[in-house]
């Protein structure tokens, strides 16, 4: 890469993989199994994770030598939390019915571990251009399973991706349905998040030994 | 020179400074998307009423409202009168809709004031329907709904929605299956008001029985529940004089 020295890329590709925020820290995972039964909604919530943890990370990374260390995790709740409500009011203002469909998760992404455990780890040790990176990554990393998930459950679930009915109308019978197939309601219940995300976990594992703990 | 950031001082002027910089800012934000968002609610509560009537683009399962962009004109449709009712009278306003319930709510506390009520009245399939605008408490926040009753005063279509209930639970008033479950259900007794109630153990799970005041509650959603049985009483009983009067 030329934009990126090699240390600052790893910092975009590491939360990618090997050090996923979902399948290896295993932070995030209750908004991962709320809004992933529909794909459009884990876009959506992906990309504002993405602008609340970029921004943080680089307003944290600026104010890391002036923020009083007393009050430093007030501070990282406040920024976490203002940015949240900007989303927030964006996407009522301008995707008003996902809005509707996140409900609380988008409120909620103040309590994402990933957003305060970025915050507390990496942007108060490093400065604004790296930070911003870090979060990049690993909003992206949280991003890509939640995608994964999502594009499992909404097509095996309802037979459709962003809602466009690529298996064929389940109603009156086109497309597999023709053929007895059936969609799985399990699919859009919460467990099956959390099954899906540990075949995904299993997967990584299978692939890649290092990443198995021995004890 | 290094800056001596965990004096008390400091810290107090660096969390007022930053209060004031956070808030200016998000003030700013919502006054200036304060407009699109107040629209898109009106849009909103245009198809929750339409929900409510029937008109809708739901499939076997889904909760579909008319798209955005025909909301306007099919709301002009098939809503043939929006009234008001104060007392007994009952007044036309096209604008009815907008009367911000929770405000009339608060009003209503002092005796003096006289809560106007917005009633919508629809046309679907040749039959007049009376759509009445609730509103309540569940568990962590507000609930509200639209009750559309023929002139019997039998429920012949609802729809619910909340603020932040549980998802999963609390959250499911906005779901087909109960919602469905309120069609056909009487809320009279005779002469006398009764209202819906959600109800566990009421021996009437496939909810066969439309005249015992009861639809199957949610399990794992008791005060939401709670909270829309109360909503209906309170709230259907305030347009019941008035829509006793339809069948004069």
């Amino acid at each position: 890469m030329g934009l990126l020295s090699k240390k600052d890329a790893k910092l975009i590709t590491d939360p990618l993989a090997d050090n996923n925020p979902i399948t290896i820290q295993v932070l995030g995972i209750c908004s991962a199994l709320a809004i992933t039964a529909q794909l459009n909604a884990s876009i959506v919530m992906a990309i504002s994770v993405m602008f609340v943890l970029a921004m943080g990370n680089v307003v944290i990374s600026l104010l890391r030598n002036v923020i009083p260390s007393k009050i430093r995790i007030i501070v990282q709740l406040v920024i976490a939390a203002a940015l949240v409500i900007i989303v927030d009011q964006i996407l009522k203002a301008f995707a008003y019915e996902l809005s509707k469909q996140l409900s609380v998760f988008v409120g909620l992404i103040i309590t994402n571990c990933i957003i305060m455990g970025r915050f507390e780890a990496f942007a108060l040790a490093n400065g604004p251009w790296r930070s911003f990176l870090d979060g990049i990554g690993n909003s992206a990393g949280y991003g890509i399973i939640l995608v994964i998930v999502a594009f499992f459950r909404e097509l095996l679930g309802s037979g459709t991706l962003l809602g466009y009915k690529v298996l064929g109308d389940s109603i009156e019978k086109t497309g597999v349905y023709a053929f007895g197939y059936e969609n799985n309601g399990f699919m859009l219940l919460a467990p099956m998040a959390l099954i899906t995300i540990g075949i995904i976990i299993w997967v990584q594992r299978a692939r890649n030994i290092a990443l198995i703990e021995h004890n | 020179m290094a800056k001596n950031t965990d004096s008390n001082v400091y810290t107090v002027l660096f969390a007022s400074g930053m209060v004031l910089i956070v808030g200016a800012l998000l003030a700013f934000v919502a006054s200036s998307l304060k407009e699109k968002i107040t629209e898109n609610k009106r849009i909103e509560k245009q198809q929750n009423i339409l929900y409510a009537l029937g008109i809708n683009e739901n499939d076997e399962t889904s909760v579909e409202f008319v798209s955005k962009n025909i909301v306007g004109a099919e709301f002009s449709k098939y809503i043939t009168k929006q009234l008001v009712i104060t007392g007994t009278e009952a007044v036309e306003d096209a604008n009815a809709y907008l009367i911000d319930i929770k405000k009339e709510a608060e009003e209503a506390k002092n005796p003096n004031y006289k809560r106007r009520l917005p009633l919508f009245v629809g046309e679907k399939d040749g039959v007049t329907l009376y759509i009445v605008p609730v509103r309540g408490k569940g568990l962590w926040d507000a609930i509200w709904g639209y009750v559309a009753l023929d002139n019997q005063l039998v429920v012949q279509g609802v729809y619910f929605d909340h603020q932040g209930e549980t998802p999963g639970l609390g959250t499911n008033i906005k779901e087909r299956f109960f919602m469905d479950d309120f069609k056909g259900e009487h809320i009279l007794d005779g002469d006398t008001f009764k209202g819906i109630s959600t109800s566990k153990g009421n021996a009437d799970p496939k909810n066969l029985d439309k005249i015992d005041f009861e639809v199957d509650a949610i399990a794992g959603a008791t005060i939401t529940g709670d909270g829309l049985s109360a909503m209906l009483k309170k709230d259907l009983k305030m347009y019941v004089p008035y829509l006793k009067t339809l069948n004069q």
